[in-house]
């Protein structure tokens, strides 16, 4: 794989991560707690469905074969996605999706520090503007994760629940393969191994914050990076994709 | 505006020992000068109970209203129209919230407005409960309804009640940007293949009417217009609102090339004006009374989204008081 290619690849992955994390929140839009969690829950949606036409645009282009954003959105199916695994689990109760959104924004966050110096300009511009939504996220989430860990017995248990059930899907954001070292070596993305530990210095000491416990690391699950998914993806795929399956070449 | 129900349901209202004829006289020379009335002045009861009912049913519709259009979220075509979508929904919440915070100056707190529309006692706008079920819908909704509520809004912003009135203003921009992306929709489909055609056609049908019936009863019918009216808390009867709207959307709907399902749709070259069919209130009736398509499917998905989430609000609370307590120590 030459270095182009694993641009192209390493872009499409980020805007896959994207625009599934933001189906997945959009799903609380009329259905939240609190009428300003489905808010919150909707603007984060929001950034991620930019985030993702800026990758796919960028990808796009970079390929040259003249795919649009939404071509590469609606008209890929499982095994082109890249998204991690963590990111197309159900949403569970609002507890789940906060551990989802602590656990991911972490990585994230540090992904895009890295990245707004690459050499691949467009990328470091893109992450640039990405860092900042989603320090955003991860503080509200934050602040949710330490509410809920540290608030009733009850949130205390489904919180912990949640971190729980999601941990064998963390393992998989730290796993370079070789996309990810072509990236590193060629255009200056982050050492998911170096990443890997940054990351769990902020996990520990929030979860600390919250009064909740770090599961051990056993079995971890993994195979999104590079299209081997669960069965949840399908799914959503199905449900986003279908207008554009059904009248193939339409515009909307 | 999504008051429709609002003229049935009000009943008599009781006057207040407080209300004497010296105050009543002295608020509406208020009202008669234009003066805004704001929330730490003198009131009459009855029309603070009005607001109340007014802007709370307003607040609810704007809550009840992100259902039918969130269903399309996860579908929306493009990348583009899912990030309009998802905006849009978003300025629904905004609007609920704003309007909410209006209605807490009257007196009133948010919880027991929330608890009233979730029990059924409050009405939200009608028009929420009829599906969306197909892409263009979205559209008909944002072009037909939007401009509906646009059409009853902007008079609104002349309230006087002050915290409305401001809130209108703030609500109406947000919404003709809303009413614009709608028609944009349809235009996009009506330029398309022959089954997006018959998609926005299909949606218009649909549409019409109940967008019709958002108005409200016929001011043959309305009883508390009259009230309203001197009060300037309404501008224009339901009549007047419906037909401006009828004339202004007529030829947009010409300019798409659809057909409004209403054979006795004329132009009246003499008033200047549309002739429309006869609405059918039996429907709009049972709408009310809750036999619509979604009527059920609306208020339960509320209710389930508040007792959901009500381990999520207690965590929060709990989590507040021991900060506090930690504080405080």
């Amino acid at each position: 794989m030459n270095k182009e290619k694993a641009l192209i690849a390493y872009v499409t992955r980020m805007g896959d991560n994207a625009i599934i994390m933001a189906q997945r929140l959009s799903e609380w839009v009329g259905h939240g707690p609190e009428l300003e969690e489905e808010m919150a829950m909707g603007n984060f949606a929001l950034d991620y469905v930019g985030q993702s036409r800026m990758y796919f645009s960028y990808a796009g282009e970079l390929e040259g074969k003249g795919r649009s954003e939404d071509d590469i959105c609606f008209l890929r199916d499982g095994w082109d996605y890249g998204n991690v695994l963590l990111l197309e689990q159900p949403n569970g109760d609002y507890g789940e999706t906060i551990a989802r959104l602590v656990l991911f924004e972490t990585f994230y966050s540090l992904q895009l520090g890295a990245l707004v110096t690459s050499p691949a300009k467009k990328l470091a511009e893109i992450a640039a503007r990405a860092i900042k939504e989603s320090t955003y996220h991860l503080r509200h989430a934050g602040h949710w994760l330490i509410r809920l860990g540290d608030g009733t017995d009850e949130s205390h248990r489904r919180v912990q629940d949640a971190i729980d059930r999601l941990w064998t899907y963390t393992g998989e954001l730290f796993e370079a393969d070789q996309v990810d070292q072509i990236m590193q070596s060629d255009w200056e993305a982050p050492d998911l191994t170096d990443l890997r530990g940054h990351w769990h210095r902020q996990i520990d000491e929030l979860l600390a914050k919250a009064t909740l416990q770090k599961p051990d690391d056993g079995w971890m699950d993994s195979g999104g990076k590079n299209g081997h998914h669960s069965e949840h993806l399908g799914y959503i795929l199905a449900e986003m994709q279908s207008l554009q399956r059904t009248y193939p070449g339409a515009n909307w | 505006m999504y008051t429709q129900g609002l003229d049935q349901k009000q009943k008599k209202s009781v006057a207040d020992p407080g209300d004497s004829p010296e105050r009543l006289a002295a608020f509406q020379a208020r009202i008669d000068a234009d003066e805004k009335i704001e929330p730490k002045d003198w009131m009459p009861s009855a029309y603070r109970k009005t607001l109340i009912r007014q802007m709370s049913q307003h607040a609810h519709s704007e809550i009840v209203g992100m259902l039918p259009e969130g269903n399309w979220i996860s579908r929306a075509p493009t990348l583009r129209r899912k990030a309009i979508l998802l905006a849009k929904v978003q300025d629904e919440a905004g609007h609920g919230l704003y309007i909410y915070g209006g209605t807490e100056t009257l007196g009133v707190s948010r919880d027991d407005l929330v608890a009233d529309l979730l029990s059924g006692k409050a009405k939200y706008s009608s028009i929420f409960n009829y599906p969306t079920v197909t892409w263009a819908d979205v559209g008909a909704i944002g072009w037909l309804v939007d401009g509906a509520a646009i059409m009853n809004q902007i008079p609104l912003c002349r309230c006087s009640y002050g915290p409305y009135s401001r809130a209108m203003i703030r609500v109406c921009k947000e919404e003709s940007f809303h009413q614009r992306q709608g028609y944009e929709i349809m235009l996009e489909l009506c330029r398309g293949t022959d089954e997006q055609k018959r998609m926005a056609q299909d949606a218009l049908n649909r549409w019409w009417w109940p967008s019709l019936m958002m108005f409200g009863p016929s001011d043959k019918t309305s009883e508390h217009s009259a009230q309203s009216m001197a009060w300037k808390i309404k501008r224009f009867s339901n009549d007047e609102l419906r037909q401006k709207y009828v004339d202004a959307t007529v030829p947009q709907a010409d300019y798409l090339g659809l057909r409004m399902p209403d054979e006795k749709l004329v132009f009246d070259e003499k008033t200047g004006h549309y002739e429309f069919g006869e609405i059918d209130w039996q429907e709009f009736f049972e709408v009310l009374k809750g036999n619509g398509k979604c009527n059920r499917e609306r208020l339960e998905a509320r209710n389930r989204a508040h007792d959901e989430g009500r381990w999520v609000r207690e965590a929060a609370r709990a989590y507040a008081e021991k900060q506090a307590a930690k504080d405080a120590a």
